[in-house]
């Protein structure tokens, strides 16, 4: 914990819903978890009023459904599909925009300003710990993304330490959660039940510490500190998933030709969910294109994956024409070759590649699948389509 | 370059169409706001669907809408690649057969016969083929119908020596990138999105239905292991054959999850 235990404050839901409206008033655009087309998705926020109170979401591969709790917890499920990838590196951007002039040159317009500092309000420790990661692959090197910077630099984070993990999530063997170590200003846990609804609260920026002034607070009491600790140890003992992650990178390296991957390719559908819905995944592609005159032409920057043939086209045709040969590049980088590059592992254990798989591969299992000599049946999904 | 944008001769622009029913043809007249810029870059040569002025080939675009189901057709789009320079097949008719491809999987004389009262009028082939099957083909813009942007892509790049910017890969990543909440996942409604090529923009999903596979099959995915999870998860067989079986039903992997569900 950034902060000594004794100096944890506590916020009830009007606290909570004035810290959204202090960071609001100081410029940042709050945004968190809301509840949108059946699932929960990040997205503006008004205030506590548009948390997703009183749902979860009820995960396993291949299915993730939104269910009421019974309860009026606004935290109390995991992640949904969206992570705030989709706020720090846009899936689509107009890089810059050039028109011809009439000397035969050209010039070019700059680039649209990015949009003010963002808050974000309940980011989960897995989220936070996968920013870190691609801010080490965006922002780590002498090549950085002025763009993610522009998102990314001033953003305010609010963690929330996890209580109710999901059914695929796997943060303990990913060292990721259920709780937040770094990388926030603010945390909250969430304690509720038999009347009371509060948040205790860990300062660990100064900014942190200026917000939090603004609203009403007060010290967290040393049993509400006790039962946060249970909130999150809790969490950790009901993880969903789990993944051995002892010589993991050895064992991907040395598997190129494993049984296993003509039986991914088997049921995998090529169609590059798991890799949009990662929140490490950081692949975009580049287009370039021109009105009808030719006078105006511009670069867009959109989400791409290694599950396309067109992402290794080169000359002469696709380096991974099989579908086999790209899942087995994704998960050796996201699990081995990420190590070699960037020094960590590419996964933060999220599980949002198993949930939103619409075929249920899970990375977890198929982990398994490679440890073994043969291959084990596959995992079969849970949930019925409606016929 | 000269900065001029009008070039000194507009290129000639022509628009067939085969077996169709002129849906593709008519997402260009739907492009109401850029219309004129077009008329302005190129020369709409031969549009019979506009304009009943008809220029003399040869042509340097020429889009094809619709499949090949006649002798008649056969000939006659050997004759329009014979003057064209480029030739662009637009939409799911001309790209793999269209909905009237379903005939390949059937009796065709038997059908003619149940519909008209004098078949004998009818000269039809057996098979809707797409047209690259009959000729070469530079290049194949999908959907049923195409999408209007695409259309216009198509024409821009070729004004401009560029590929077009349209991506082969699937739906999925379309719904991903619009924040589309997935309705497979979500809500169990089969979708046929993660093995059909993107450019609809996710249409049917953000409106909460499954993908019908109007852009027929992406580049390279694995048809056969969507139609093993349908089954898996109850979907009796006739259904699975059907989804696989509507406007893109001959499109090889579409067309061989359709023989292995379909009843025999
Ligand atoms: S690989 Fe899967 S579990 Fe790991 S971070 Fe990405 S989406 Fe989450
Ligand atoms: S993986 Fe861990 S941190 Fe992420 S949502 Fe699940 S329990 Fe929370
Ligand atoms: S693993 Fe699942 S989500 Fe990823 S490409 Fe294959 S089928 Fe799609
Ligand atoms: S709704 Fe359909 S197209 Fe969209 S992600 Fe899900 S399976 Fe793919």
């Amino acid at each position: 914990m950034s902060d000594p235990a004794g100096d944890a404050r506590a916020l009830d839901v009007d606290g909570l819903d004035r810290l959204i409206a202090a960071l609001s008033e100081r410029g940042f655009a709050p945004h968190g978890p809301i509840v949108r087309d059946g699932s929960i998705v990040w997205g503006p926020l008004r205030g506590v009023a548009d948390l997703p109170a009183g749902w979860t979401l009820e995960q396993d591969a291949g299915r993730c459904q939104l269910v009421r709790r019974g309860d009026g917890a606004l935290f109390g499920w995991a992640v949904g599909p969206d992570s705030p990838k989709r706020l720090f590196l846009p899936p689509s951007l107009q890089l810059f925009t050039a028109r011809r002039d009439d000397e035969g040159g050209f010039a070019l317009d700059p680039p649209a300003p990015a949009p003010g500092p963002i808050a974000l309000i309940g980011a989960r420790p897995c989220e936070i710990a996968a920013i870190a990661v691609q801010d080490r692959v965006l922002l780590g090197s002498e090549h950085t993304d002025a763009h993610y910077r522009a998102r990314r630099d001033e953003a305010f984070i609010v963690a929330a330490h996890c209580g109710e993990p999901g059914g695929t999530c796997f943060c303990v063997s990913a060292d990721t959660g259920p709780s937040a170590r770094s990388g926030f200003d603010l945390a909250l846990t969430e304690l509720h039940g038999d009347g009371e609804h509060t948040f205790v609260i860990e300062v660990a920026t100064e900014r942190g510490a200026a917000v939090l002034e603004a609203v009403p607070h007060r010290a967290a009491t040393g049993d509400e500190i006790a039962r946060a600790a249970a909130v999150v140890t809790g969490a950790a003992s009901r993880m969903g998933r789990e993944l051995e992650t002892d010589g993991l990178r050895e064992l991907l390296y040395g598997c190129r030709e494993h049984p296993r991957w003509d039986e991914i390719a088997a049921r995998c559908l090529g169609c590059a969910n798991c890799t949009m819905v990662c929140p490490t995944c950081f692949c975009t592609s580049v287009s370039d294109l021109t009105d009808i005159t030719g006078a105006t032409a511009w670069r867009e920057r959109s989400w791409d994956s290694c599950f396309t043939m067109d992402f290794s086209y080169i000359h002469g045709g696709s380096v991974r024409p099989s579908v086999g040969a790209r899942y087995r590049h994704w998960i050796t980088h996201k699990l081995a070759s990420w190590h070699d590059q960037f020094d960590e592992s590419g996964c933060v254990g999220c599980g949002r590649c198993i949930t939103w798989c619409p075929v249920a591969i899970d990375i977890t299992a198929e982990v398994v699948g490679l440890r073994s000599d043969g291959s084990p049946p596959p995992r079969t999904r849970t949930a019925g389509f409606r016929v | 370059m000269p900065a001029s944008s009008r070039r000194t001769r507009r290129p000639k622009l022509a628009v067939f169409k085969l077996a169709s029913c002129d849906g593709c043809q008519l997402s260009l007249l739907d492009c109401e706001d850029e219309l004129l810029a077009v008329a302005d870059a190129i020369e709409i040569a031969h549009f019979p669907e506009a304009s009943r002025r008809s220029v003399r080939g040869p042509y340097d675009l020429t889009l094809v809408e619709g499949s090949v189901t006649t002798p008649h057709d056969a000939e006659r789009i050997r004759e329009i690649r014979g003057v064209s320079r480029r030739l662009v097949t637009i939409g799911a008719c001309a790209t793999s057969g269209g909905i009237q491809a379903l005939r390949n999987f059937a009796d065709a004389d038997a059908l003619v016969a149940a519909v008209y009262p004098r078949p004998d009028f009818l000269r039809t082939l057996a098979t809707s083929t797409p047209i690259a099957d009959h000729v070469r083909v530079d290049y194949e813009l999908r959907g049923c119908p195409v999408d209007k942007r695409e259309l216009l892509d198509v024409i821009i790049a070729f004004l401009h020596d560029r590929r077009p910017a349209i991506a082969s890969s699937s739906v999925c990543i379309e719904c991903k990138r619009r924040g589309t909440v997935c309705v497979m996942v979500a809500h169990g409604t089969p979708c046929l999105g993660p093995v059909t090529h993107a450019g609809c923009g996710a249409l049917c999903p953000t409106y909460d239905r499954g993908c019908y596979g109007c852009f027929g099959p992406a580049d390279s995915v694995n048809a056969a292991a969507l139609g093993d999870a349908f089954r898996a998860a109850g979907t009796p067989s006739g259904e699975v054959a059907r989804a696989f079986r509507t406007f893109n039903a001959a499109a090889a992997p579409f067309a061989a999850e359709g023989d292995r569900h379909g009843e025999a």
